[in-house]
C-alpha cells in the first residue's frame, strides 16, 4: 500500500497549526472589537433642537423631575414636556435668549419641538415608568445623575441583561419611595445593609419578585 | 424548489356520495358529531387538514438531497448567517414629539374612551371608542346604550379599519378631475338656485333617524318647498314597516323584552345577529338561557329559517324551511292561535307534531311568549307575527310596539322607485345623494344607473368613490362617523349624540355640513349644527345636559313611547312558492356591501358556513343531489328573467329547495380589497322581489374556488371518540344535576410524575359557555383588532395560513339533512402542562407565574415545533410578512394597538389571554398597592360577546364570576385525556327541547 501522505504533508500540518493560532487571535480581537462597538451610544451626549441644560434646571433652579416629566408616576411614559411647560417660566424669564428660539417659535407657530430620543428600548419591550417609581426604583438608578448633565446621555446599556440584573434581585437596587426623585440619594455603602433595606422594601411594597422575571411582564 | 400542491385538489374529483354519508351517520352509535361533509366522506383533503399541522405547505424537496449537497448547503447557509451577524445596523434616530399645549385630559400613554355610536341602516349601536392620544384604535360596546349593552358586532369591531382605509374617497371630483370643496359647494348652490322653489331638486338619503338631519331636511323643505326627499337604505326593515301597517295601520316597530319570554318562535328571524336591537336581544336571550345549575328556568326557542344562522345555532328546535314555507307556516300557526289571516295549510316540511308542540307551548306561555318575524320575511309574516303576539297577550310584556324611530317612516323600495320614475321623466334636475349607493343597491328593474344619466346635475357625498359616486356628475368625500359630530336613534328610539375622535382623515365632510351649505351656511361645522339643534330642543341647563348626553352616549328620556295597538284580521296574500326558491340575505360581515372594502370582515369566516372572501349560493345536500352540483360548481340562478352566476356551497342545514345568496359582493368600485370579490346578487332583486322568489337554477360548466375554513385546524376524533362537543338536554341535566352524564361520558385518570405548580398570585382562567354561544364571530374580529392580527388574503387562507388567534369551530350533530349546530370558540387553551413548551428549542414559549402560556416573539426562530405539538391547533405562524412593519407605509398601521407587538415574518403567535390588558391592570393595581378586582381584566373577545358566553378572571379570587362558572357541573376541558390541564374550559351545551318532540335524528 502506498503512503497516504507525501513528506510535504508535515510542513502543511505545521503551517496549519500556526495559521490556526493566528486565526484564533484575529477572531478574538475582532469579536472583542465588535463587542465594544458602542451601538448603544453609551455615554454619548445626544444633542437636542433646544440646548436644554438639565443641570441648570435641576441644581440651580431646583426643579423636581416631575415638574416636566409629569406623568412618570401615573403612566408608562414619563413624557417629555409640552412647549407650554417651558413657557410657564420662559414667557417671563430669559425671553431674549437665542438658545430658546426654537421654543418661542414652537409656541407661536403651534409646531411641536421634535426632541431626539436618548433612551430607546426595542419595540417589543413594554417598559412602564409608573410601576417602577411607585415601587422604589429611583430615577438615577437607570438614568444616572441627570442633574449633573448638561446634555443628557445614557449611563446604562439598557440591554435585557441589564434589566434582569435588577429584576432577578431587586433587593440590591431598591430605595424608599420617598427617595425616588432624590438625585443625590446614596444607597447604603455596605451591600448587606442595602440588601436588608431592599428586602424590607420588597415586603412593604408587596413586590411579587417571582413576577419580575416572567417574560410577560415586559413583553406582550 | 417549492412545489406547492394545487389549491383545490377537489376540483377534479367526483361529487360526494351523500347517500353513503347518510348511511354512515345512521350506523353510528351514540351522539354523532361531525365537522364537515369532507370529514364524513374521508376525503384526501380533510385527511391532510387533520393529520398535518402544516397542510398545503411546500412539499419536501422533490429529488432528495444526497449527504454531500446537504452539507454544502448547510455550510453555505451557516457562512451567510454568520456574515449577517457581523454588523448591526445603527439604531434609527427616534424622535419624541410632545404637545405644544397639552390637553388637560390626555395623559400620554393612557388611552381615553369616548362614547359615540355606529349606525346600521340608520339604527344606532352605542360604542366606546378607544383613543391613544387622538388616534382611535378600538371600539368597545357602550354598557349604557340600550342597543349595545356593552357588546359589539363583528362589523363594529372592524369599523376602525374602515376609518383608516386608504381606498376611502379623499377628494372632491367632477368630470374626471379633482376639485376643491369650495368648487363643490358653489356648484351645488348654483344648481339649486337655478331651480325656482327647489322645483326639480331631489335629495336621496339613507334611512334617517338622526334628529338633527331630520331637522335640516325639514328646513330644506321649507326653503325649497318643491324639493323632494327620498330615502333608500338596503338595511332598512321595509317589510316590517309594511307589515306593521298591515297589522295595526300604524308606523310602529316591535321592541322585544326577551328577559320575559319563556317561549320564542322565530319566523325566519336571525334576531340575535341581525337587525336593530340584536345585541340587546342577544344579551336578554342569554340571560334566560345560561344554565349554570340544573334548576335554571330556560327559555325555549323554535327557529324556522331557510339558512343556518347564529340564532339557529342556539335554537331548541330548528326547522329548515324555504322562504315560502316560512310564510305558510306563519299563517298556519296564526290560524291555530285564532288569528284571522290568510288561509294556509302547514307546509310539508313542518311536521304536524312540531306545529302542535309550538302551538301548545305558545298557548301555555301566553303573554310570556313572543313571535318574532325576520327582516327578510314578507310583510304578511310581520303582520301575522304581530297578530299572534296580540292574540297571545304578549303585547306590553314580551313585546312593545313603539313609535317608529325613523325621522319619516317610509317604505324605501317605494321611495327609490318613485325617485327613479321622477328622474326618468325629467322632473329631477338636481340630485343630491347623501351616503347611499343606489347604482349598486337599487332594485335591478328600476334601471337607476340609466335614469341617473338623464339628471343634469347629480352630486354624491359618500365614504367611497363608489359606483354611485362615479355615475354622478360630482362626488365629495364623506366623513366617517368617528370623524364628525352627528346623532342617531337606536332600535328603541333612544338618541345618541355621536362625537368625533379625530379630524377627518381624508378631508371628508358630514351630511350635516353639506346640507347646511345647501341651506346657505357653508361655514357651519357639524358641531354647530348638532349642538344648535339640541339647544333648541332643551329648556334648562343646556351645558350640563349636553355634557352629560355626550359623555354617556345616550340622551336621556328619548326612548320612543309605546303605541297602543289593536290587531284585526290580516288581509294579505301569502307569497308564491316554487320548487326552487332563492333567498337573498345581507352578508353577515360586509352587510349590503358598505363594508366590503374591509379586509378583517372579508377574511372573517362567516358564522356556520366558514366561507371567506366570497359569497356563494348555499344549497342543502339533497338539493345539490337534485341539481347535480357540488361545492364550487357555478350555477346560473334566474329570477324573473334576470340571472346571476354564482358558485354553489353545499351547506348542511340549508332548507330543501332554497338557495341562499348573500348580497354585498361583486363590487366594482369599492376599493382594492373588495373589487371583484364574489358575485353581485343585486340583479336578482327587483321591486317585486325583495328577498325571496321562485327561481330556476342550471349548472354551468365552470367552477370557482371557494375558500372555506371549516376543515382547517380540525381536531382529530370529532365524533364520539374524544368528546370534543358535549351537549345534552335540560331534562337530562335535571336527572343528574350534579354529574350530568353528557358532560363526563368517560372517566379519565389523572397521573403525573411531577407535582403541580402552585400558582400563588393571580391565576387566570376562562370559561366559554356553549349554551349561549351563537357563533356570531364578533369575538374573532375583536381579537383581531386588539392584537394587531394581520389579514392574509384568499390565497393564503386557502393554504391554511389565516392568522386569527381565536377561531369559532362549527360542529354538526345528527344527520346531514337536518343537523344541529354547535359553535365552539377556540382560543389558546393556556394549558398548565402545555405540550408546545417543552419542544421549543429556544424557550420562546414558556409558562409564566400566573399560568399564562406566553409567546416571546423576539426569541422565536420559527421552528414551528410548538404548533406541531399543539393538540388544539391554535398556534399561527407568519409565513410571510403579513403585518406592515413600516408604520409610514400605510395609514392602516394607525389602527394598530400600541400595547401589542407587531409581529414579523417567521414568528409564531397565538392567543395571549390579552396579556397587555392583564399587564395594564397589574401595573395599575401595583401602583395602588392592591389586588386586581374581578372584571378589571376583560379580554377583547369577552368584551365584544353579545351573549356574554366568554368569562375571564382570576381563579385565585374567591367568588369571582369565572370561579362560579368553573364550578358548574357543565364544566369540562377539551381533550382532558391528554392531561394538558387547560385554563380555558367549556360549559357543555344545554338545550331545552319540548319533551313532546323526541328528536328523530
Amino acid at each position: 500500500m502506498p503512503q497516504l501522505f507525501p513528506p510535504t504533508a508535515n510542513t502543511l500540518v505545521r503551517w496549519t497549526i500556526f495559521g490556526g493560532g493566528v486565526f484564533a487571535v484575529l477572531l478574538v480581537t475582532s469579536l472583542v472589537y465588535l463587542a465594544r462597538t458602542n451601538n448603544n451610544r453609551l455615554l454619548v451626549p445626544v444633542s437636542q433642537p433646544v440646548d436644554f441644560p438639565h443641570n441648570t434646571h435641576v441644581v440651580d433652579v431646583g426643579l423636581d423631575c416631575r415638574y416636566c416629566h409629569s406623568t412618570v408616576e401615573t403612566s408608562n411614559t414619563a413624557s417629555v414636556p409640552s412647549t407650554e411647560t417651558c413657557m410657564t417660566c420662559h414667557s417671563q424669564i430669559r425671553t431674549n435668549t437665542p438658545q430658546l428660539q426654537a421654543v418661542f417659535e414652537s409656541w407661536e407657530t403651534g409646531q411641536p419641538i421634535a426632541w431626539n430620543r436618548v433612551h430607546d428600548l426595542a419595540d417589543f419591550v413594554y417598559f412602564d415608568h409608573s410601576v417602577h417609581v411607585n415601587n422604589g426604583v429611583g430615577c438615577s438608578s437607570c438614568h444616572g445623575r441627570v442633574d449633573q448633565m448638561r446634555t443628557v446621555f445614557k449611563t446604562e446599556a439598557m440591554t435585557m441583561g441589564w434589566c434582569l440584573e435588577c429584576h432577578r434581585d431587586p433587593a440590591t437596587q431598591l430605595r424608599p419611595v420617598s427617595e425616588v426623585f432624590n438625585m443625590e440619594y446614596k444607597p447604603p455603602a455596605d451591600p448587606e445593609r442595602q440588601r436588608a433595606l431592599g428586602e424590607q422594601l420588597i415586603a412593604a411594597y408587596h413586590i411579587d419578585t417571582d413576577r419580575l422575571i416572567q417574560c410577560s411582564t415586559c413583553h406582550r | 424548489m417549492l412545489d406547492v400542491p394545487p389549491m383545490n385538489p377537489h376540483d377534479e374529483e367526483e361529487r360526494p356520495d351523500f347517500a353513503a354519508l347518510r348511511e354512515k351517520l345512521a350506523s353510528k352509535q351514540g351522539p354523532a358529531y361531525w365537522r364537515s361533509l369532507g370529514e364524513l366522506a374521508e376525503t384526501e383533503e380533510f385527511r391532510e387538514f387533520l393529520t398535518k399541522e402544516f397542510p398545503r405547505q411546500a412539499a419536501p424537496l422533490q429529488n432528495g438531497l444526497d449527504r454531500r449537497d446537504f452539507l454544502k448547503l448547510l455550510g453555505a447557509s451557516m457562512a451567510l448567517a454568520g456574515l449577517t451577524a457581523c454588523a448591526r445596523p445603527p439604531l434609527p434616530e427616534e424622535k419624541i414629539v410632545p404637545y405644544v399645549r397639552g390637553p388637560a385630559e390626555v395623559t400620554p400613554g393612557k388611552p381615553l374612551f369616548y362614547a359615540t355610536a355606529v349606525t346600521y341602516g340608520g339604527f344606532a349601536e352605542g360604542v366606546l371608542a378607544e383613543s391613544h392620544q387622538g388616534r382611535p384604535t378600538k371600539l368597545e360596546g357602550n354598557p349604557d346604550h340600550p342597543a349595545s349593552r356593552g357588546a359589539t358586532s363583528a362589523a363594529t369591531q372592524a369599523e376602525v379599519l374602515s376609518l383608516y382605509d386608504p381606498d376611502r374617497s379623499s377628494a372632491v371630483r367632477s368630470g374626471g378631475q379633482e376639485r376643491s370643496w369650495d368648487e363643490f359647494v358653489d356648484a351645488v348652490q348654483a344648481a339649486v338656485q337655478a331651480l325656482p322653489g327647489g322645483q326639480g331638486l331631489a335629495v336621496l338619503t339613507e334611512h334617517v333617524t338622526s334628529p338633527t338631519l331630520a331637522d335640516q331636511l325639514r328646513r330644506l323643505q321649507a326653503a325649497f318647498p318643491q324639493a323632494a326627499w327620498y330615502q333608500w337604505d338596503p338595511l332598512h326593515p321595509d317589510n316590517e314597516v309594511v307589515g306593521m301597517r298591515l297589522a295595526f295601520g300604524a308606523d310602529v316597530r316591535p321592541v322585544y323584552d326577551l328577559t320575559r319570554a319563556d317561549v320564542i318562535v322565530s319566523l325566519g328571524a336571525d334576531f340575535l345577529d341581525r337587525g336593530p336591537g340584536r345585541l340587546a336581544y342577544a344579551r336578554d336571550f342569554a340571560q334566560r338561557r345560561r344554565a349554570l345549575t340544573a334548576d335554571t328556568a330556560m327559555n325555549r326557542l323554535y327557529q324556522l329559517e331557510s339558512s343556518p344562522s347564529p340564532t339557529g345555532v342556539v335554537a331548541d328546535h330548528r326547522l329548515a324551511l324555504k322562504p315560502s314555507d316560512i310564510a305558510a307556516a306563519a299563517a298556519a300557526l296564526a290560524s291555530r292561535l285564532g288569528v284571522n289571516g290568510p288561509a294556509a295549510t302547514a307546509p310539508s316540511a313542518l311536521p304536524s307534531a312540531v306545529l302542535d308542540a309550538m302551538v301548545a307551548d305558545l298557548q301555555a306561555a301566553g303573554g310570556n311568549a313572543v313571535v318574532i318575524a325576520g327582516q327578510e320575511q314578507p310583510p304578511v309574516v310581520h303582520a301575522l307575527a304581530a297578530a299572534v303576539n296580540a292574540a297571545l297577550g304578549a303585547v306590553g310584556n314580551t313585546v312593545t310596539y313603539v313609535q317608529s324611530p325613523s325621522a319619516r317612516p317610509a317604505v324605501h323600495a317605494e321611495e327609490i322607485a318613485a325617485l327613479t320614475a321622477a328622474m326618468r321623466s325629467g322632473q329631477v334636475r338636481t340630485l343630491l345623494v347623501l351616503g347611499a349607493n343606489p347604482v349598486y343597491t337599487a332594485p335591478a328593474d328600476l334601471g337607476f344607473a340609466e335614469a341617473l344619466r338623464s339628471v343634469p346635475f347629480s352630486a354624491h357625498v359618500g365614504l367611497y368613490y363608489d359606483e354611485t359616486g362615479r355615475a354622478c356628475t360630482w362626488h365629495a368625500p364623506q366623513a366617517h362617523f368617528l370623524e364628525t359630530w352627528g346623532d342617531a336613534r337606536a332600535f328603541d328610539g333612544t338618541a345618541t349624540i355621536q362625537q368625533p375622535l379625530i379630524l377627518p382623515f381624508y378631508g371628508g365632510k358630514s351630511h350635516h355640513e353639506v346640507l347646511e351649505a345647501l341651506l346657505g351656511d357653508p361655514e357651519a361645522t357639524a358641531y354647530d349644527v348638532v349642538r344648535s339643534y339640541w339647544q333648541g330642543r332643551y329648556a334648562g341647563d343646556f351645558e350640563a345636559f349636553w355634557r352629560e348626553s355626550v359623555f354617556r352616549g345616550t340622551v336621556s328620556d328619548t326612548a320612543a313611547p309605546a303605541v297602543p295597538v289593536s290587531a284585526g284580521a290580516v288581509n294579505a296574500e301569502l307569497p308564491q312558492g316554487g320548487d326552487l326558491e332563492v333567498a337573498l340575505v345581507y352578508d353577515s360581515a360586509v352587510l349590503d356591501g358598505r363594508l366590503a372594502n374591509n379586509g378583517w370582515l372579508q377574511e372573517l369566516p362567516r358564522p356556520i358556513t366558514k366561507l371567506t372572501w366570497d359569497n356563494a349560493a348555499l344549497v342543502s345536500p339533497r338539493t345539490a343531489e337534485r341539481l347535480g352540483v357540488d361545492t364550487g360548481r357555478v350555477v346560473t340562478i334566474t329570477v324573473g328573467g334576470r340571472s346571476v352566476d354564482a358558485p354553489v356551497l353545499v351547506q348542511p342545514g340549508q332548507a330543501e329547495g332554497a338557495l341562499t345568496l348573500a348580497l354585498g359582493y361583486g363590487r366594482t368600485a369599492a376599493g382594492s380589497v373588495a373589487d371583484g370579490v364574489g358575485v353581485d346578487a343585486y340583479p336578482l332583486r327587483s321591486t317585486a322581489v325583495s328577498f325571496s322568489a321562485p327561481a330556476t337554477v342550471s349548472a354551468t360548466g365552470r367552477r370557482h374556488q371557494l375558500v372555506v375554513t371549516q376543515e382547517h385546524h380540525a381536531l382529530e376524533g370529532t365524533g364520539e371518540a374524544r368528546h370534543i362537543v358535549r351537549a345534552g338536554t335540560l331534562a337530562e341535566y335535571r336527572e343528574h344535576p350534579d354529574h350530568p352524564g353528557f358532560v363526563h361520558p368517560v372517566a379519565h385518570h389523572e397521573a403525573d410524575l411531577y407535582p403541580d405548580f402552585a400558582y400563588e398570585g393571580y391565576k387566570w382562567g376562562m370559561v366559554i359557555d356553549q349554551t349561549v354561544c351563537t357563533g356570531c364571530s364578533a369575538c374573532v374580529v375583536a381579537c383581531q383588532a386588539e392584537n394587531n392580527i394581520p389579514i392574509v388574503g384568499k390565497e393564503q387562507v386557502a393554504r391554511n395560513r389565516e392568522m386569527h388567534w381565536l377561531r369559532v369551530d362549527n360542529y354538526y350533530g345528527g344527520s346531514i339533512d337536518d343537523p344541529t349546530f354547535y359553535a365552539q370558540p377556540m382560543p389558546c387553551q393556556q394549558c398548565e402542562k402545555a405540550p408546545c413548551e417543552p419542544v421549543c428549542p429556544v424557550g420562546a414559549t414558556v409558562h409564566d407565574s400566573e399560568g399564562l402560556n406566553v409567546m416571546v416573539y423576539n426569541r422565536c426562530v420559527g421552528t414551528r415545533y410548538c404548533s406541531n405539538n399543539c393538540p388544539y391547533k391554535v398556534r399561527r405562524f407568519n409565513y410571510l410578512q403579513f403585518a406592515q412593519l413600516d408604520t409610514n407605509a400605510t395609514p392602516l398601521s394607525l389602527a394598530n394597538n400600541p400595547d401589542v407587538t407587531v409581529r414579523s415574518r417567521g414568528v409564531m403567535e397565538k392567543c395571549t389571554y390579552c396579556t397587555q390588558r392583564i399587564s395594564k391592570a397589574r401595573i395599575e393595581a401595583a401602583n395602588e398597592d392592591r389586588r386586581i378586582a374581578d372584571f378589571e381584566v376583560v379580554t377583547a373577545c369577552q368584551a365584544a360577546c353579545p351573549t356574554q358566553a366568554i368569562v375571564f378572571g382570576d381563579l385565585n379570587l374567591a367568588g369571582s364570576v369565572v370561579n362560579q362558572f368553573k364550578s358548574s357541573p357543565l364544566n369540562y376541558t377539551l381533550l382532558e385525556e391528554l392531561q394538558t390541564h387547560p385554563r380555558t374550559s367549556y360549559l357543555a351545551k344545554v338545550t331545552n327541547p319540548n319533551p313532546a318532540l323526541e328528536r328523530s335524528a
